[in-house]
C-alpha cells in the first residue's frame, strides 16, 4: 500500500468523486427530457437517484482503490463483516453480473468464457466474470484487480471452483468458509468447524492486510451490518401494505447496497432513508402500481435483461409483485447475529441462508410468506444459472398452490444469459397465469 | 342469432371452429399457417364460415389463440392456447380432468376442474423434441408423410431405441439407423416411444387425474396415442378432429366474453 496510492484514494474519496457527481448531476439536469410517466405506476421512489449515485461512486473508487487499500474479491453469501475488520475494498463480482446481465452484456461476456473452453452450462454469473476478466469488458469502467478472493460455498459449490479458477489466473490468495449443508440440524461440531474457521482466518488476514485485528471494531462492523440487514428487512416489510408501496423489482435494484456494502455506514443511511419514504407511503397509502389488483410473489434470482420488461408487463395488468425469497434472503437470517459471540453467530447467520437449508425450510417460508403478505400468484423463476435455486422448484409450486389454493407458474430463463430465454414460450406462460388468476 | 368464432394460429396449423348461441359446431377449417399468419388465419375463418353457410358480418365475437394469435386482426380478444384446449377438450369431453396437447411447436399437460377451467399446466422448454415438428422431421428423413406413422408404428414387431432427446442429434441417430438397414417401422416406433417418453415425463410432473384427452396434431397419430396410454397405464380419448380442440374452446370463449 503505498502513500501516494494512499493519498490518491482519499483525495478522490473526499473531493474527486463529491465533485464529480455533482457536475454530473448538473449536466444530467439540463439533458434531461421528461419521461412520459408509465400510467400503470404509481409516483416513483425519490431515493432512487441516491441509491444510483451510492452504487456508481462504490464503483468509480474502486478505479483508485488498488494500492490505496487492500482489495478483496467477495460471493454474496461470504461473511464480509471480517473484510471490513480489515478495512478491504470489497468487489462482488455476482453484484457486478447483475449489473451486466441488467445492461444486456450477458451473452458478449459469457461467450469470451465459453471461447476459453469454460461450459455454456456453467452459472453465467462465473461466465460473466470470468468473460470480463479475459476480455477487459464491463459496463462499470473498470474493476480493480483483487489482492484476495473471499469465498463462502454457502450459496452454491459453483462459487468453489470459479474463485479457484481466479485464484489461479490471477496468482492471488483464496480464503474460503466452507459451510455444510443444513439437512436438519446444525451439531455443536457444525458450528464450532464454521466459528474455528472464521478464527483461523484472522491471522491470515493480519498478514495479508498489514493491519492487527480490532475485536471491538469488528464488533462494531458486525453491528452495522446487522442494523443494515434489519433494516433491509423492515423495508421490505412495508410492503405487507395494501398497496404495496414499492415493486419487487425496485427491491432487486435496491438491494444492491445490503449486498454489496453491507457493514459500511453508507447502507445503514441508505436505507434508513429509503424506510422513511416507503413507511411515509404506505401511511398515505401510495402504491408503486396506481391499481394493485393483485399480489404476486417471485422465486429465485432476477432475470436482470427483463426486469424493466417484467415491471412494465405485470404493472400494465394491476399485478405487483410484493414479496421475493431472493430479496427476502439479505435479511432472513440476521436476528441469529450476535455480538456476545460474533463467531459462533456469523456461523449460523451464514450457514442457514436460504440456499444452504433444506426444501422443507423453503416451502414453510414461502406458505408463511403467502399468508403474511397477502399472496394471490406465485411466480418462480427457473434460471439455468442457479441449480441449488432452482432444484425443487416444481415440488414447491405444486405444494404450495395445492395446499393454499393459488395459481403458479414456472418461466424458464436465466439471470443474465438471456440466450437462454424464450419470448413467446415465457409469453405464453405468463398470459396463462394471468388467466387463472384473473379468473379466480 | 348471434354466431361466434375461435381461431387457433399454431406454428404448424391455422384452426377455425364457428359456432352458435348454443354452442353447436357449425362449421371447422383446417389450414397451413405457412408464412402468413393473418392470411392463414383468414383463410381458415372463411372457410369455417363457408361450411357454416355464414359470413364474418354474422359473428358476433371472435377469440384467437395460438402462436400467432396477436396477427389475427379480425378477432377482439386474444385467449391463450392453455385457457382454450382445456375448455375445448371439456366441451368434447366433460370428464376430462387433465388434457395432454402435443402440437407442432409446443407440448403442454393441462389439469383441469370439473368446470373446465385450468388448475395447472406444464409445456416443453424452448426444445422441439417432443412435439409435432419432431415428428414431421423424422418423418421426412425417412420418406414418409405424417399420416403413415401411426400406422407404421402400430404394425412394427418390434422397436429400436432412439436415445437422443435433440431432434437435431436424434435425426442423424436415423440416418445412422436408416444406413444399418433397420426396419423403417422399428424405427418409426422407436421415435414414438421417444416423443412419449419426453412427454410423459412432463406429465407425470403435473400429475395425472384421469379421464385423460389428448389434442392437438399429434393426436391423430394411434401409434403415439398407444404409446401413451401404455406408458401412463390409463385410457386415453381422442376427439373426433383433434387438431380443432383449441379453436373449439377459443370459439366458447368467444361466446362467453359477449355474453
Amino acid at each position: 500500500m503505498s502513500l501516494a496510492g494512499k493519498a490518491r484514494f482519499q483525495f478522490m474519496k473526499d473531493v474527486g468523486a463529491p465533485a464529480l457527481f455533482a457536475l454530473n448531476k448538473s449536466a444530467a439536469r439540463k439533458k434531461r427530457r421528461p419521461r412520459p410517466a408509465n400510467p400503470d405506476f404509481g409516483p416513483p421512489l425519490a431515493c432512487a437517484g441516491r441509491l444510483k449515485e451510492i452504487m456508481a461512486r462504490h464503483y468509480y473508487l474502486a478505479r483508485f482503490a488498488k494500492g490505496a487499500r487492500p482489495v478483496a474479491w467477495v460471493t454474496s453469501g461470504a461473511p464480509v463483516e471480517l473484510l471490513r475488520a480489515f478495512g478491504y475494498y470489497t468487489i462482488y463480482p455476482e453484484n457486478h453480473g447483475a449489473l451486466c446481465g441488467a445492461q444486456k452484456m450477458g451473452p458478449e461476456l459469457c461467450q469470451a468464457a465459453e471461447e476459453q473452453g469454460f461450459s455454456p452450462d456453467l452459472c453465467s454469473y462465473a461466465r460473466v466474470d470470468l468473460g470480463h476478466f479475459f476480455s477487459r469488458k464491463t459496463p462499470a469502467g473498470r474493476l480493480p484487480r483483487p489482492d484476495l478472493l473471499f469465498c463462502s460455498n454457502n450459496i452454491c459449490q459453483t462459487v468453489v471452483y470459479w474463485y479457484k479458477v481466479l485464484a489461479h489466473y490471477l496468482k492471488v490468495p483464496l480464503v474460503m468458509f466452507d459451510t455444510p449443508f443444513h439437512f436438519e440440524e446444525f451439531t455443536e461440531a457444525d458450528l464450532d468447524y464454521m466459528a474455528r474457521q472464521i478464527q483461523e482466518m484472522i491471522p491470515e488476514l493480519e498478514r495479508h492486510s498489514g493491519r492487527r485485528f480490532d475485536e471491538a471494531y469488528f464488533r462494531s462492523v458486525t453491528q452495522l451490518s446487522r442494523d443494515t440487514s434489519l433494516l433491509w428487512g423492515q423495508c421490505l416489510a412495508t410492503m405487507k401494505a395494501r398497496p404495496a408501496p414499492m415493486t419487487i423489482f425496485d427491491a432487486f435494484v435496491h438491494l444492491a447496497p445490503v449486498v454489496s456494502l453491507r457493514g459500511l455506514p453508507v447502507a445503514q443511511e441508505y436505507y434508513k432513508i429509503l424506510l422513511a419514504e416507503l413507511e411515509e407511503r404506505a401511511a398515505k397509502g401510495v402504491g408503486a402500481l396506481r391499481q394493485e389488483k393483485k399480489r404476486l410473489m417471485w422465486d429465485n434470482i432476477a432475470i436482470w435483461y427483463k426486469v424493466r420488461d417484467f415491471s412494465n408487463l405485470f404493472a400494465s395488468r394491476g399485478m405487483n409483485f410484493v414479496v421475493a425469497t431472493y430479496t427476502n434472503a439479505w435479511a432472513e437470517t440476521i436476528q441469529y447475529l450476535n455480538l456476545d459471540d460474533p463467531f459462533k453467530s456469523v456461523a449460523q447467520t451464514y450457514g442457514l441462508v436460504i440456499l444452504n437449508n433444506n426444501l422443507e425450510h423453503r416451502l414453510q417460508l414461502m406458505s408463511q410468506m403467502v399468508k403474511d403478505y397477502a399472496v394471490d400468484g406465485l411466480v418462480l423463476h427457473s434460471a439455468r444459472s442457479c441449480k441449488p435455486y432452482s432444484v425443487g422448484q416444481y415440488d414447491l409450486k405444486r405444494l404450495i398452490s395445492q395446499r393454499l389454493g393459488i395459481p403458479a407458474v414456472v418461466i424458464e430463463a436465466d439471470i443474465t444469459d438471456y440466450r437462454m430465454f424464450s419470448e413467446e414460450q415465457a409469453a405464453t406462460r405468463l398470459e396463462a397465469f394471468f388467466e387463472a388468476l384473473e379468473a379466480a | 342469432m348471434p354466431f361466434y368464432a375461435g381461431i387457433d394460429v399454431g406454428s404448424l396449423s391455422s384452426d377455425a371452429v364457428i359456432i352458435d348461441q348454443e354452442g353447436r359446431m357449425l362449421g371447422s377449417a383446417i389450414t397451413e399457417t405457412g408464412a402468413h399468419s393473418t392470411q392463414a388465419a383468414e383463410k381458415a375463418l372463411d372457410l369455417a364460415l363457408a361450411q357454416a353457410g355464414l359470413s364474418r358480418g354474422d359473428l358476433a365475437f371472435s377469440v384467437a389463440t395460438g402462436y400467432g394469435r396477436v396477427s389475427v386482426p379480425m378477432a377482439q380478444k386474444t385467449i391463450t392456447e392453455i385457457s382454450c384446449h382445456g375448455l375445448g377438450a371439456h366441451a368434447i369431453f366433460p370428464n376430462t380432468r387433465t388434457v395432454i396437447d402435443i402440437g407442432g411447436q409446443d407440448s403442454k399437460a393441462i389439469s383441469l376442474d370439473e368446470r373446465g377451467k385450468v388448475v395447472d399446466f406444464v409445456m416443453n422448454d424452448k426444445c422441439a423434441a417432443g412435439t409435432g415438428r419432431f415428428l414431421e422431421v423424422m418423418a421426412g428423413k425417412l420418406g414418409l408423410t405424417l399420416d403413415d406413422l401411426g400406422r407404421l408404428s402400430l404394425a412394427a414387431a418390434g422397436e429400436v431405441s432412439i436415445s437422443s432427446v435433440c431432434t437435431v442429434f436424434a435425426e442423424s441417430e436415423v440416418v445412422s439407423l436408416v444406413a444399418r438397414n433397420h426396419p423403417r417401422e422399428q424405427i418409426v416406433r422407436g421415435l414414438h416411444r421417444a416423443i412419449v417418453n419426453r412427454v410423459a415425463a412432463m406429465v407425470g410432473g403435473l400429475g395425472v387425474k384421469e379421464a385423460v384427452t389428448m389434442s392437438g396434431g399429434v393426436a391423430k397419430n394411434a401409434g403415439v396415442v398407444a404409446l401413451m396410454a401404455e406408458r401412463l397405464g390409463i385410457n386415453i380419448q381422442v376427439p373426433p378432429e383433434p387438431q380443432i380442440v383449441g379453436a373449439l374452446g377459443a370459439a366458447l370463449l368467444a361466446r362467453r366474453q359477449a355474453g
